[in-house]
Parts: structure tokens; C-alpha cells; sequence
């Protein structure tokens, strides 16, 4: 039963390394998407929320995508995190292309090779800090005994050791977004996607979770960088922290500009 | 996600809309409870049927005749002759052939009676128990003046675990050979009133009971020819005076039941009982005495003969091979294992129908499960984008409202087995409370065996999972984008 599962496997690492070869850039960039389009259909017209996009992010960058509302920075985002399908084009993601995957492949990228922050935190209510920020840790069947550790270690991250028994209902939004952090850093990704992340905060915490950010992509302590992209309308931030900016309109890149 | 997970998420959803899921669950349990309740009776009422069937001797015993069967002329044909599907046993064949002779129409006439050495045969054969005749004869009870006349059976010690003398005053025979009499409840009440006694007076007492008994008739005499003595030694072997015979019996039980169940006669009404070595000592003439004369002297043959003896051995799941082995020995074996089995047929086909009447109840708690788990999709959509996003596969999210699923059929089944206990002893103690009102000893008419149990929370958790499987699949579907963008 096994045997072809392995050698399906094999097969789609193969077609992947594959797609590297065609693509030469995949093979040394974090993320690399290739001519990226998502169309929808709204009855009679097509949506060209995505339309032939190709962006390389190479390992340890924090990328700001910046544009205006509808230009396609958050449907690109969901393209790149691998929970949306392209219409075309290719996504590489650390040198695996994302259409090859299968399900369960796609889960254990989303679970373990990139961290998701979202605008509206989305932590589960009737869970403590300590709950949410295990939960990766359980999807990725992390056994018991080193899940406490992990998740402190997360949370001492984010400077929020000591809330592990509150619940998101009693944290403040700023603290809520620390706690998505630390559960999106928990199984310690090599790539960090955040969308909108300050954009249900005040102006002075949402600059403490671009600090934060920025932390997590450059950390003091000597480890390793950590690959981040963000989505964000907030200029003044993404040009205080990012060192590439790239600005979409009508789902192309309009303009990049190098920090 | 590990099971210890799964489970544990399960149970903490589940604990986020408890109200709804609660009901879900009561559902779930009043159904596996009326499942429970009505085969718990079920079953209750078989085993309490069989039970007394099996106390009264009626499973478990064998009664055996002499093999007969009427030719296409209407002449009777013994064993011998009937058929070749039985077994050629040897023994039987030497005894044939020894018993042998031939009728005055030409017949082969083969004897294979039931007397002692049937009797002893049939004892030594495996799990038999008890090998007994059963005697029946017209008595007359005297008390006193007074007489009563009735029939007077004869009954084994191991009838005294007979449900039909349950109530009964006084007690049961002391041994097999004691001078001993039960009374029925209208006999007795006859006699007492002759002596303006109270019935239950005639406990203690004692009585004559006479009958008819068999007298041998006298040898031939020294002095007559010898063709004479050859024909009266003849006659002796024949034939036997009947006379007025009398014993004194001391009554020690008074029972209501006009019959009471010893295998062979069980259905046959008696004014009195009579120990079993008693009635052989009395040589009571039976029914059966004239044809015996006769066919002894056709025979030359010597002894008592019986009618009927009945074979009680040791469970009712021996009655066949005990039936093959006499079937061999060249007699003919009747039970009841064929009503048991229709018995059975009829249980399972009752059985068969409360068990569907209480699904019907757990099918519509199926559906609240289906409707819970739909809305809990619903309001959980979000939720569980976030899990895919997260890196929950849809395996692991199909899992986890199967595990939600799990949970609430695994909860409604203990649950409603519990309650289903419950509502079978509320029909019990109803039930007792009814006899009693009416004057009939109290009945356990339900019983929840272990199988039941486990059955029932087995299904209880199969059905949940069934019902689960449309949602469960529906949110392991949901993408993950539409599902994010939910409010």
C-alpha cells in the first residue's frame, strides 16, 4: 500500500526538481511564482484578480506587496501560501512548485514550510493562547512531551509567556496578533506570510507588530532568518521595515522599489 | 491529527455550542433507549418463557414409546418393519430377532417393548439424567365416610422444581418411596368438607387410597396331567386377577394447578400425586394392561411392560443426540425441541420487529445529528479555514467531525442505555405492581443482557458516524480561501 504512495512521491519531487530546471531561478529563491494569473468568473465577465505575475523572493527578504484595495495583493497571497490554485503560471516555494503537490503535500506545506498571519488574527475563541498556539503542533503530530516548550518558546517571542491561560476574548487586538504570530512561528517555518497584519490595529501596536515581524526576519540571536512577505496598504510601515516594495494594481506589479 | 487529538478537539467543539449539542445527544440516547427498552423486554419475555418451560421438564425431556405403525390393512407392524432409514444396529436385530413371531394373519409381528431393561438401557445412555414411568390410574381417596374419585399420577422426586407447584401448601414427597400423598386444590377441598375441615387442614392427614391392583393368578396345581400344567403354567404367564387394593397415604401438599409437569404427562389433570416408587409397588392395573395380556401371551414374554417412559437428561441442547440414540435403540422418541425451535423462530421474528421499531427512534436521531453537524459547518466555516490554513488536511478536518460525530453517538448510546435500564425497570416494577394487584406471583419480564449493551452502544456509535459522514465530508471539502473569507 505504501510502495506507490512513495513512489508517487518520487514522481512528483521528480516533475517538481523538473519544473526547478525549466525555472532557474526557483532553485535559489524562497518563493518564485512564474507568469501567475487567477481569474474568476462573475458571470458574463472574468476577474483578473491575479493577471501574469512573476516575482521572485529570495531567502531572508521581507517583501511588503502594497496597493490599494482589489489590486490582487491578498489573492496573490493565497496563491503563494498554496490555498488557492492558479488559473496559470507556476508557484516555487524553497524549490518545490506548489501545482505538483498533492493535498496532503500541500497541507504539510502550509502546516510546516510557511507561517500564516492574518488581518483579523482568527484565533479560536473557546481555546486558551496555550490551545492556539499548540494547535500547528497538533495538526503536525508533534508529540505531547514537546509541544509545552514549543509553544512557550513562541510565545516568549512574541513577549506574551505569561497569557498562556487567557483566552483571545481577553487580550487586546495587539496582543491577539501577537498570539497568530507565535502560533504561525510555533513549528518554526522558513517563510512567513502575513496579510494585513496591522490592519485591525491602532497605529502604535500595528508598529509593534511590524517590529515584531521584523524581528522574526532578522533576529538578533544569531538564527536564521526568516523569509517574510506582507501584505499591507500602509505605506509609512512597509517603508520603515520591508526592503522590497512591490506595488500591484489591477492584479500586476506596478512598480518595485528596493529598500 | 493523533486520535488523543482528535478527540480532544472534538470534545472541547462540542462543549462551544453545549446546548444544542446536548439535545443532539439526548436524541441520540431516547433512541438508543426505546431500542434498548423494547429488546431488553423482548428478550426478557423469551428467556422468562423458556425459563419456565425448562423448570416445568418440558426442554429437557425425551419421551419414549415402543416404535408402532398401522400397515395399509390397519395391522399393527412393530419396529422391524418400519422402514430401512434407521441405523442396522446389532443388538437391536438380536433382540428382534429373539422377540419374533408371527400373527395370525401372516404378519411379521417384531416386539420391542419398554420394560426394565429398556429402562436400564436408556438410563446408561450419555447426559441422561432419569429414566421414569409414568403411572395413571383411577383411585378413590377415602377420608373418613367421605370418597372421592380421581385420577392419581405418579410423580418423580425431580418434579419437585415444577413451576406448576409453585404456591403450593405443605411440601413435597420426602423420598421416592414414602407413603405420601399431594392433593389437588378441589379434591382436597372435597374431602375437607365432607369432615368440616378447612382445606388446609388435610395437610397432616392421613387417607386410603384404593384402586385396582394387578393380582398374578395361582400356579397350576401338582396333581393335573402334564398337558394341564402345561396350559395353566400358560395361563399364569398371561393373565392376572384384578382386585380391590388399598393403601394409606398421609397427605403432605395441597397444590392449585390441576396438572403438574413431569415431562411425559405434563398435560394430563390429576386429582392426586403419588411418589414414583409407591405407584410401582401398588401393580396398579393401567390402560394399557389388557393389550400387554394379550400380546404376552401371543409372545410368551415375561414382565412389566410400559407404556411410556420419559428421559430427562441433563440440558435441552442433549435432547437430540438423545432422541438419535433411542431413535437406535429402536423406539420412538417425541420432544418438544420442534416447538422450541418455532418458539425460537417466533422470538427472533419479535425480536426482529422491536429492534426495528426502536431504530425508527435512533434513525430520527441520526438526523440530528446530520442537522447539527450541517449548522456546525456552517458556523464553523471560518474555523475551519483557519485549520486548513493551518495545515490541517481535509482528512484531518473529516476526521474531526467524525470525531464530533463519535463523540455524540458514543455519549447518546451509554446514555441511553442508562435510560433504557431505566425505563425496563419502570415497566418491571409496573408490571409486578399489576400481578400483584391481581393476585399472580411477580414475573422478571425484562433483562438487559451484556450483548445488548454493547450492541446497542456499538450502533448507537455506527449510526452517529453514518450520519456524520455527509458533513463530516462536506467540511473536509470546503476551500480554504471562501472558507476564510466567512464572517
Amino acid at each position: 500500500m505504501m510502495e506507490p504512495r512513495t513512489e508517487q512521491k518520487t514522481e512528483a519531487k521528480a516533475e517538481s526538481n523538473a519544473g526547478a530546471a525549466r525555472y532557474p531561478a526557483a532553485n535559489g529563491a524562497a518563493i518564485f511564482a512564474e507568469q501567475l494569473t487567477r481569474h474568476y468568473q462573475m458571470g458574463a465577465s472574468v476577474i483578473r484578480a491575479v493577471d501574469g505575475i512573476t516575482l521572485e523572493v529570495p531567502a531572508g527578504e521581507f517583501l511588503a506587496l502594497l496597493g490599494a484595495s482589489g489590486s490582487g495583493k491578498s489573492s496573490l497571497l493565497n496563491l503563494l501560501a498554496g490555498l488557492d490554485h492558479p488559473t496559470s503560471g507556476a508557484v516555487f516555494v524553497l524549490g518545490r512548485q506548489l501545482g505538483r503537490m498533492t493535498s496532503l503535500e500541500l497541507s504539510r506545506h502550509r502546516n510546516q514550510t510557511i507561517g500564516i498571519v492574518f488581518q483579523s488574527f482568527n484565533l479560536l475563541p473557546r481555546m486558551t493562547v496555550m490551545e492556539n498556539v499548540e494547535l500547528p503542533l497538533r495538526l503536525a503530530e508533534v508529540p505531547r512531551a514537546f509541544r509545552p516548550p514549543r509553544v512557550k518558546e513562541a510565545l516568549e517571542r512574541v513577549g506574551l509567556s505569561e497569557r498562556l491561560a487567557h483566552r483571545p476574548g481577553e487580550l487586546s487586538g495587539g496582543e491577539q496578533q501577537r498570539v497568530a504570530i507565535a502560533r504561525a512561528m510555533v513549528n518554526r517555518p522558513r517563510i512567513l506570510l502575513a496579510d494585513e497584519p496591522t490592519g485591525n490595529l491602532d497605529s502604535n501596536t500595528g508598529e509593534e507588530i511590524l517590529r515584531l515581524i521584523s524581528e522574526i526576519n532578522r533576529p538578533s540571536d544569531g538564527e536564521e532568518p526568516t523569509t517574510v512577505l506582507i501584505v499591507t496598504h500602509e505605506r509609512g510601515l512597509a517603508e520603515r521595515y520591508a526592503s522590497r516594495i512591490v506595488t500591484l494594481a489591477d492584479g500586476r506589479i506596478h512598480r518595485i522599489e528596493q529598500r | 491529527m493523533k486520535i488523543r487529538d482528535l478527540t480532544e478537539l472534538a470534545t472541547q467543539n462540542l462543549r462551544e455550542a453545549i446546548l444544542r449539542n446536548s439535545l443532539t445527544t439526548l436524541g441520540i440516547a431516547v433512541g438508543v433507549a426505546s431500542l434498548v427498552a423494547m429488546l431488553s423486554l423482548g428478550v426478557g419475555l423469551q428467556e422468562m418463557i423458556s425459563r419456565r418451560l425448562e423448570r416445568n421438564g418440558l426442554f429437557n425431556t425425551v419421551l419414549v414409546r415402543p416404535q408402532t405403525s398401522f400397515n395399509a390393512t390397519g395391522q399393527i407392524r412393530r419396529n422391524r418393519d418400519l422402514g430401512t432409514d434407521r441405523p442396522n444396529d446389532g443388538n437391536r436385530n438380536d433382540r428382534n430377532q429373539s422377540d419374533s413371531n408371527r400373527d395370525p394373519v401372516g404378519a411379521d409381528i417384531v416386539s420391542h417393548p419398554l420394560d426394565q431393561a429398556s429402562r436400564r438401557e436408556l438410563a446408561q445412555l450419555p447426559h441422561v439424567l432419569e429414566v421414569y414411568p409414568e403411572f395413571r390410574f383411577t383411585g378413590d381417596l377415602r377420608f373418613g365416610p367421605a370418597g372421592h374419585l380421581t385420577q392419581v399420577t405418579s410423580l418423580p422426586m425431580s418434579a419437585a422444581a415444577s413451576d406448576s407447584l409453585e404456591g403450593m401448601q405443605g411440601r413435597f414427597f420426602s423420598t421416592t418411596d414414602a407413603h405420601e400423598i399431594i392433593l389437588q386444590a378441589d379434591a382436597a377441598a372435597d374431602l375437607a368438607d365432607s369432615q368440616h375441615l378447612q382445606t388446609a387442614d388435610m395437610i397432616g392427614k392421613d387417607l386410603v387410597l384404593r384402586y385396582a391392583g394387578r393380582e398374578p393368578l395361582p400356579a397350576a396345581s401338582a396333581s393335573s396331567t402334564r398337558r394341564d400344567r402345561a396350559a395353566a403354567a400358560d395361563d399364569a404367564l398371561s393373565g392376572f386377577s384384578i382386585i380391590s387394593s388399598r393403601i394409606s397415604l398421609r397427605v403432605v401438599g395441597i397444590v392449585d394447578a390441576e396438572t403438574v409437569a413431569s415431562g411425559a404427562g405434563a398435560f394430563a389433570r390429576s386429582g392426586a400425586y403419588v411418589p414414583l416408587a409407591v405407584a410401582e409397588e401398588l401393580g396398579v392395573v393401567q390402560g394399557n394392561d389388557m393389550g400387554e395380556v394379550v400380546r404376552e401371551s401371543a409372545l410368551g414374554g415375561n414382565g412389566q411392560h410400559y407404556t411410556n417412559l420419559t428421559v430427562r437428561v441433563e440440558k435441552p441442547g442433549d435432547v437430540p443426540a438423545v432422541e438419535d440414540s433411542v431413535r437406535q435403540m429402536g423406539y420412538s422418541p417425541f420432544s418438544l425441541l420442534d416447538l422450541t425451535r418455532n418458539l425460537r423462530r417466533v422470538f427472533a421474528i419479535l425480536d426482529l420487529l422491536l429492534g426495528i421499531f426502536g431504530s425508527l427512534a435512533l434513525a430520527v436521531a441520526s438526523l440530528g445529528i446530520i442537522n447539527t453537524l450541517v449548522m456546525a459547518i456552517l458556523e464553523r466555516r471560518r474555523e475551519i479555514g483557519v485549520l486548513k490554513a493551518l495545515g490541517a488536511s481535509a482528512k484531518d478536518v473529516r476526521q474531526l467531525f467524525f470525531a464530533e460525530a463519535g463523540v455524540m453517538g458514543l455519549l447518546g448510546g451509554v446514555g441511553g442505555v442508562v435510560l433504557g435500564w431505566g425505563i425496563g425497570r419502570l415497566i418491571q416494577l409496573g408490571t409486578n405492581y399489576y400481578l400483584r394487584q391481581q393476585q399472580i406471583p411477580a414475573e422478571n419480564i425484562w433483562t438487559v443482557p451484556v450483548w445488548l449493551v454493547a450492541s446497542a452502544i456499538a450502533f448507537s456509535l455506527v449510526v452517529s458516524l453514518a450520519a456524520g459522514l455527509y458533513p463530516a465530508t462536506r467540511a473536509a471539502r470546503l476551500d480554504p480561501v471562501e472558507a476564510l473569507r466567512y464572517e
